[in-house]
């Protein structure tokens, strides 16, 4: 079976946002992108299934600018087969992106489809469910386990009250949680072998994809900020100032 | 006429308090009405505590074996159904509701809002990005307007309702291609709920082991507290997951938050902005999560946690 992944480009997770003083959005400029951490993890599990011998090929995906590339090439170091650049210079929010995949999913039809559980960009947390739904498969989201069995896969899923297991016929979504698994490095031969996979490159034409009704940002604002606090010297000085606030007894 | 439906979150005989929050946000859109759906195998009690939150006009009830659990790909359709007489449909932005309404949203055709923080108008919102590094003032496009509602931003709606229930059918095929297993919870031991709790102590990489968490869990006794944690502790197996705060984990607004040995990465900080006190104990004077404390303490926490236990006691 085949197995297409989601690889998104987005500012790298230890960089401390700025937001632009004009209110059109944050500092992208000179600021270190890289694949969405939870897309690494979403290459690792199809991987991990691939060495399994459970599938025969993974395939990364992106949507996204020219740039986006390096982002295709560090999951093909990491171990995919191939990939699809889906270029466009446009914005593109879930809705369009899961018809996307939609169209995508028709064109290799792949057994699983393994997306992030959220971009850490637009927090959005959105697209694997989309997707899910245009194809009117199951959805496996925030996945801690996932564990092949012929047509079907059994999902340990990370919700708010503990952990959930769902049974899933295949063809499925799974979007991958943190602890799914740790994603490996990448080797400098591996980098270099990567060099010589093949990337596609097609449009949202080529798919017969159209952008979908999309929400418009009207601005971008720095969040509230907390007022700053003091140290205090002993749990004493700590217990007084919280008692006094009422806080505890 | 404009109407809001929001999709209860219950486990079968509780409602969970993140809907009330979700109403509460909902009263600022100022529509003609607010609707709860409760889709469950019987609801009864839960369509009855819905019915109970102040500002609710109508509760329907949709019982339906496969409503058992919920499962995103048996409730979305069913949901669709319904939405065709609102203007607006909303959820919690809890795992419950994260899994759901996208599903919901594309199965409209419209795109999903996340974690609404703030209404300015029926189509205009406030949302966190970046981890609530940045803040986003959208407008939803022509359409029904689909949207989760961030729980930490709403304070629960108060009861003093008494709205209609009302038993709906909904005639819609539903998938068999999905089905739910288990669940198996952290086991709170009758701890208060993290997501509803006015306190709540948490324990990072900093306590060191499952063991020494130990002394977290006494402190949180001492204080009738919830337990919370950051990832790397849960990383690292000293508690269960569902324990995690943060951007991928929680987000809580207690009245008050303690960390101890957590270091304050901006993940973490993203599940506790909206605390009203944040303490935090960490050895070292430099770490990120002072930046945001309102009292910060340097010291062993293990040292710190014994002296509050006896100035507590
Ligand atoms: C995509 C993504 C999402 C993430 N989501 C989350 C999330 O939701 N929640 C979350 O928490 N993290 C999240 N993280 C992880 C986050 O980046 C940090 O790695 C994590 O929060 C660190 O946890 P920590 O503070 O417990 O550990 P550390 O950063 O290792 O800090 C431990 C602290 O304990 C202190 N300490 C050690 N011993 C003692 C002692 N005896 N007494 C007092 N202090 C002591 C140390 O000084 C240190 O500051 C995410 C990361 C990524 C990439
Ligand atoms: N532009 C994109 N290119 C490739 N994958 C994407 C893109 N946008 C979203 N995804 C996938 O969808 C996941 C969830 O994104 P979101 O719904 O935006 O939070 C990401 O982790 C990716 O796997």
């Amino acid at each position: 079976m085949k197995i297409l992944v989601g690889v998104k480009r987005v500012v790298d997770y230890n960089v401390r946002i700025q937001v632009k003083p004009d209110g059109s959005g944050v500092v992208t400029d000179g600021v270190k992108m890289s694949m969405n951490p939870f897309d690494e993890i979403a290459i690792e599990a199809a991987l991990r299934i691939k060495e399994a011998g459970q599938a025969e090929e993974v395939i990364a995906v992106t949507i996204g600018p020219k740039v986006c590339q390096e982002q295709l090439r560090t999951a093909l170091a990491m171990g995919a087969d191939r990939a699809i650049h889906v270029e466009t210079d446009e914005e593109i929010q879930p809705l369009t992106g899961a018809r996307i995949f939609k169209a995508l999913c028709d064109k290799e039809a792949p057994k699983l489809v393994i997306l992030g559980k959220q971009a850490i960009d637009d927090d959005n947390s959105q697209s694997a469910q989309m997707l899910a739904a245009l194809c009117g498969w199951p959805q496996a989201t925030f996945a801690s386990e996932i564990a092949i069995d012929g047509d079907s896969a059994t999902v340990i899923r990370e919700v708010d009250a503990g952990l959930e297991t769902l049974s899933v016929d295949l063809p499925a979504i799974v979007s991958a949680d943190l602890r799914l698994n740790e994603p490996r490095y990448v080797k400098l031969p591996d980098i270099m072998k990567a060099k010589r996979k093949p990337i596609e490159s097609i449009t949202l034409a080529d798919l017969g994809v159209e952008q979908a009704a999309a929400i418009k940002v009207l601005k971008t604002a720095a969040p509230a900020k907390r007022q700053a606090g003091i140290k205090v010297e002993s749990v004493d000085a700590l217990v007084a100032v919280l008692r006094e606030k009422g806080l505890i007894k | 006429m404009s109407k809001v439906l929001i999709i209860a979150e219950h486990d079968g005989n509780t409602l969970n308090g993140s809907t009330a929050r979700a109403v509460t946000c909902a009263k600022d859109l100022a529509l003609d009405a607010i609707d709860i759906v409760v889709l469950a195998a019987d609801g009864s009690s839960v369509a009855e505590q819905a019915a109970a939150i102040a500002g609710v006009n109508t509760v329907l009830l949709v019982q339906n074996p496969a409503n058992e659990n919920a499962v995103a790909a048996l409730l979305a359709p069913q949901v669709k159904a319904l939405s065709s007489d609102y203007s607006h449909v909303f959820a919690p932005s809890t795992t419950f509701g994260k899994d759901l309404l996208p599903r919901v949203a594309a199965l409209i055709g419209v795109p999903q809002i996340s974690d609404i923080m703030r209404v300015e108008s029926a189509t205009v919102f406030d949302r966190p990005v970046y981890a609530g590094n940045a803040v986003v003032t959208v407008e939803a496009p022509a359409g029904i307007v689909v949207g989760t509602v961030r729980t930490a931003s709403y304070p629960v709606a108060p009861n003093g309702g008494s709205a209609s229930i009302e038993k709906r059918e909904v005639a819609v095929d539903l998938p068999a291609h999905t089905r739910y297993v288990s669940l198996s919870t952290g086991g709170g031991e009758g701890r208060p709920d993290l997501q509803a709790a006015a306190t709540v102590i948490s324990g990072g990489r900093g306590v060191g082991s499952e063991d020494n968490f130990k002394v977290i869990y006494s402190l949180a006794d001492k204080l009738g507290a919830a337990v919370g944690a950051s990832r790397a502790a849960v990383d690292a197996g000293f508690i269960p997951n569902d324990h995690q705060v943060g951007q991928t984990g929680k987000i809580i607004a207690p009245d008050l938050y303690m960390a101890f040995g957590i270091s304050g990465a901006i993940q973490h900080l993203a599940g506790i902005k909206d605390a009203g006190t944040i303490v935090a104990v960490n050895k070292d004077a430099d770490a990120p999560i002072f930046e945001i404390a309102d009292y910060g303490l340097v010291g062993d926490l293990f040292t710190v946690i014994e002296d509050l236990e006896k100035a507590l006691a």
